[in-house]
């Protein structure tokens, strides 16, 4: 017997909310199967996985850190895939808005001025539009995907960091190693807790939800740009630019993954190295969804991912789990999201077999 | 024809169910072999779901269908076809950058050659002449039909399933189908032809089975039962006459002018708009006939400003004494323009927002923003106020623009735009797919919006539609625009001459040559 897809025609609100805690759970069940299989014990397992993450401050403070930067790629990315417009290059806009910052620290390496940090940031925001700005010109000129693209320039980025941390930019005291001097004092952010890596830059991902959040349910710009993206036929009839639409998604995410990813230079690592992104570009996309693309939603799905990003650390000590096993869980997780999400929306529905003989029947 | 015939097909309380709307409920029907059955009901009483069911496409939730009394557990459309069975969407299924025959070989196996001289045959035998190795995209919304129609006669051919097949017509060209099939009819073949045009019915089939809600509600002679009792059975109550005088407060200047339109259009299956001049004046209702494909689309998007083509004339388009021809959507519509397009879903409205958000869509300028915050208050008073007096049958305005019928959004688009008050209103094809009490009352909000001075243009494939509402007229064929005719000198055969110049020019021109 085959099955087939058929779409639900009014899915059920309630079960939209419950979907992320079902999709923990079934990760949860499949994860102790395999745990079990590895002979590990469920309980350090799980404790090192959710409990951990909030037994210390520092432990605390690097769920923020990593809290940071999700949060703030992930609003934007979701504004964009609200619109329909699929930017899944976020990771090359980090770095291009990392690059850009970096400059500063770089050429001034002597400067102790207090508009360092201020232009880095606004820099930041350059790079990361810029590269997003790309994107968006292709698709809108020649109607080029924007997930090709995207993806495309992410590599195209991750080369020009290589090229420019193996070249000109190569700290010339750092032994050779692919990375940039110490960044001073005054182009770093100031710890929130003198110690720790958690810093100020923590309040701009804040700051910027709570704008996505006025700016996609209460203002006429956010209903244009949702419109363009879901109807684009509709945007035009009603006067909309569905280029506007396109032009906006992708900046404003340029402009999130840029800041976001000076953040990252000008905070916990200091400086310009080949690891600069920790992969936040695509996990946001992860978070976006997980939050099912509502800004309060996706403030929940930062910070769980969070959790399980610093309890998957943990878990490679206490439980001693093999890293592969921690990225099981966390792709587990992504997989069991989607597939409940779809069975949301869409239903199974039998398919009978085909019979052959009803001809030979009728004679 | 004797009582004791064998039924052709029957179908036995058949039932399908959509999600929540019984589109089918056990419906009962039997066809003979060379009988006319005719399917009548309202758009949404069910009958293309019924039709689809007949010819195994969409499957039933409940119900049997028995050929010939036997029958047949599994019903799809090989099984269908294999047994005799022929359809004609309503929408054809021809590949254009194919030529007749290309098409038809892809459902009939045989050399080219023989399939030509059948078509050939077979035209001749039907008065259904058609150019074999003619490109399809060359050919008129008739003689597509035609080809489909040959298609079906190419098998064994035992059932003809026609969905409303005069819909797309000039007048002309109907009698030629009816004869058709009445040849048909004659050499025992038996065809169900769904319709909602009562005269139709009564002139061509023999048996009528009518539909409202899923629910058959009668079962008739046409020919003895008066179009309005038939009327009634498939409304469910009798239909308003609708009320008009000739329009009094025609407005001296017109309210949209377009001079010497010439557009290029890039997609080479379209039409080339050539040389087309109209104009609307206030306090009147002004058609646009004719048959879609033949620049209504393309007209429709340069009057709404959707399309702007910067090398036109500035005097190209005028609306209140204005050139208009580079300005915006939104520009028009501050002049006092507003548009329904033909396609309500994903164009008229966003399908997945609700009708609330639909409002604000169009409507974001009365008094639905503050500084570029929406006011939801206002949007929630302007969507109720719309629902009540359009008499929109919604869930409420949290209701999603797709959860409504084709009939209710209609309602809600054109009340929406008419709430906007406009000095000049357009609408394309304002009627398509919607009920017949849903059409009534639009076309009455528009008689008495133009008794209020207000312009009023209309495409619309739908004679009967323009002749019941319009004071003026033009025909649209290939891109070229008729002149103006009074509505109240001219006859539908005039007009449906009109549509069908073309041909005619062309026939002419081959005997000439």
């Amino acid at each position: 017997m085959l099955l087939q897809f058929e779409r639900r025609d009014t899915p059920s609100k309630s079960l939209i909310f419950a979907t992320p805690f079902i999709a923990i759970t079934i990760t949860i069940l499949l994860s102790s199967i395999m745990l079990l299989i590895q002979g590990k014990s469920l309980q350090t397992t799980f404790f090192s996985f959710f409990i951990e993450p909030f037994e210390s401050t520092y432990a605390l403070s690097e769920v923020f850190l990593k809290f940071g930067p999700l949060l703030f790629i992930a609003q934007a990315l979701a504004i964009g895939f609200r619109a329909k417009v699929w930017n899944i290059g976020a990771e090359g806009q980090m770095i291009m808005g990392a690059i850009l910052a970096s400059s500063i620290p770089v050429y001034f390496i002597d400067s102790e001025s207090v508009f360092l940090l201020p232009t880095m940031i606004f820099l930041g925001a350059i790079g990361g539009m810029f590269w997003a700005g790309i994107a968006a010109f292709l698709k809108t000129r020649y109607n080029a995907n924007e997930i090709l693209v995207t993806l495309m320039l992410s590599s195209i980025a991750l080369q020009i960091l290589y090229y420019l941390l193996l070249g000109p930019w190569k700290d010339p005291m750092g032994f050779n190693f692919p990375q940039t001097v110490m960044f001073q004092d005054a182009a770093l952010f100031p710890p929130i807790i003198f110690g720790f890596r958690l810093n100020y830059s923590l309040i701009i991902p804040i700051i910027f939800t709570i704008f996505v959040w006025i700016y996609m349910e209460k203002r006429f710009g956010g209903f244009q740009l949702t419109v363009g993206g879901l109807a684009p036929r509709a945007a035009t009839y009603a006067g909309y630019s569905a280029n506007g639409a396109v032009w906006k998604s992708l900046l404003i995410a340029g402009m999130a993954a840029g800041i976001a990813g000076m953040s990252e230079v000008a905070g916990p690592i200091g400086q310009l190295q080949r690891s600069v992104t920790s992969g936040y570009g695509y996990s946001a996309i992860i978070v976006a969804y997980l939050g099912a693309l509502h800004p309060i939603g996706i403030v929940f799905a930062a910070f769980f991912l969070s959790v399980i990003h610093i309890g998957g650390d943990y878990a490679l000590v206490t439980a001693d789990l093999p890293i592969s096993s921690v990225h099981i869980f966390q792709g587990l997780l992504l997989v069991t999201y989607l597939s409940s999400y779809t069975l949301v929306n869409y239903r199974f529905k039998p398919r009978k077999a085909k019979v052959k003989e009803v001809e030979s029947n009728l004679t | 024809m004797n009582g004791v015939q064998q039924p052709l097909l029957t179908l036995s309380k058949l039932t399908k169910i959509y999600g929540s709307l019984l589109a089918n409920d056990s419906i009962n029907l039997e066809v003979f072999p060379g009988s006319i059955h005719a399917v009548l009901g309202e758009n949404g009483a069910g009958k293309s779901t019924l039709m689809k069911l007949a010819y195994g496409s969409i499957q039933p939730d409940a119900g049997q269908i028995l050929w010939k009394d036997k029958k047949i557990d599994y019903w799809n459309t090989a099984v269908a076809r294999d047994l005799g069975i022929g359809m004609v969407f309503q929408h054809f299924s021809l590949f254009e950058t194919l030529s007749v025959v290309e098409n038809i070989a892809l459902t009939i196996q045989g050399p080219k050659k023989d399939l030509i001289d059948r078509i050939r045959m077979i035209g001749a035998d039907y008065q259904l002449e058609i150019d074999p190795t003619a490109m399809v995209n060359s050919l008129s919304i008739g003689q597509r039909q035609r080809v489909e129609i040959i298609r079906c006669l190419m098998q064994d051919l035992k059932l003809l399933i026609l969905d409303e097949p005069t819909s797309v017509l000039p007048p002309q060209h109907v009698q030629a189908l009816f004869d058709a099939l009445r040849k048909l009819q004659k050499d025992g073949v038996a065809i169900l032809y769904i319709s909602h045009k009562l005269e139709e019915i009564r002139e061509l089939c023999d048996v009528a089975t009518i539909l409202r809600d899923g629910k058959v509600t009668g079962k008739v002679d046409p020919n003895k039962t008066s179009a309005q009792e038939l009327a009634t059975l498939m409304i469910g109550r009798t239909i308003p006459k609708i009320e008009r005088r000739k329009s009094d407060n025609k407005s001296k200047n017109p309210t949209l002018n377009i001079t010497n339109l010439n557009i290029k259009n890039p997609d080479p299956f379209g039409a080339d708009l050539k040389d087309l001049s109209i104009s609307v004046f206030g306090g009147e209702i002004v058609g646009i006939a004719g048959v879609s494909g033949n620049g209504q689309q393309e007209l429709g998007r340069i009057i709404s400003g959707e399309d702007i083509k910067g090398d036109l004339e500035p005097s190209a388009i005028e609306m209140f004494d204005q050139s208009v021809t580079r300005k915006g959507v939104i520009e028009r519509r501050d002049l006092g323009f507003a548009f329904v397009p033909e396609e309500r879903l994903g164009r008229g409205a966003v399908p997945s927002m609700t009708l609330s958000q639909n409002s604000l869509l169009t409507a974001f300028k009365k008094g639905m923003l503050k500084n570029g915050f929406i006011q939801g208050d206002v949007v929630t008073k302007f969507t109720n106020k719309c629902i009540k007096e359009f008499s929109v049958k919604a869930s409420g305005n949290g209701a999603t623009a797709n959860s409504l019928s084709g009939g209710n959004l209609q309602k809600f688009l054109v009340g929406r735009e008419l709430l906007l008050e406009p000095k000049l209103l357009f609408l394309s094809q304002p009627t398509w797919g919607v009920d017949v009490g849903s059409a009534n009352e639009i076309r009455q909000k528009l008689i008495s919006l133009r008794d209020n001075g207000v312009g009023i243009l209309i495409i619309s494939e739908e004679l009967e539609e323009l002749f019941e509402i319009t004071d003026r007229m033009y025909v649209l064929r290939s891109g070229r625009m008729s002149n103006s005719m009074n509505t109240s000198e001219v006859t539908p055969d005039a007009i449906g001459e009109y549509m069908i110049g073309e041909e005619r020019e062309g026939a002419n021109n081959a005997i000439a040559v």
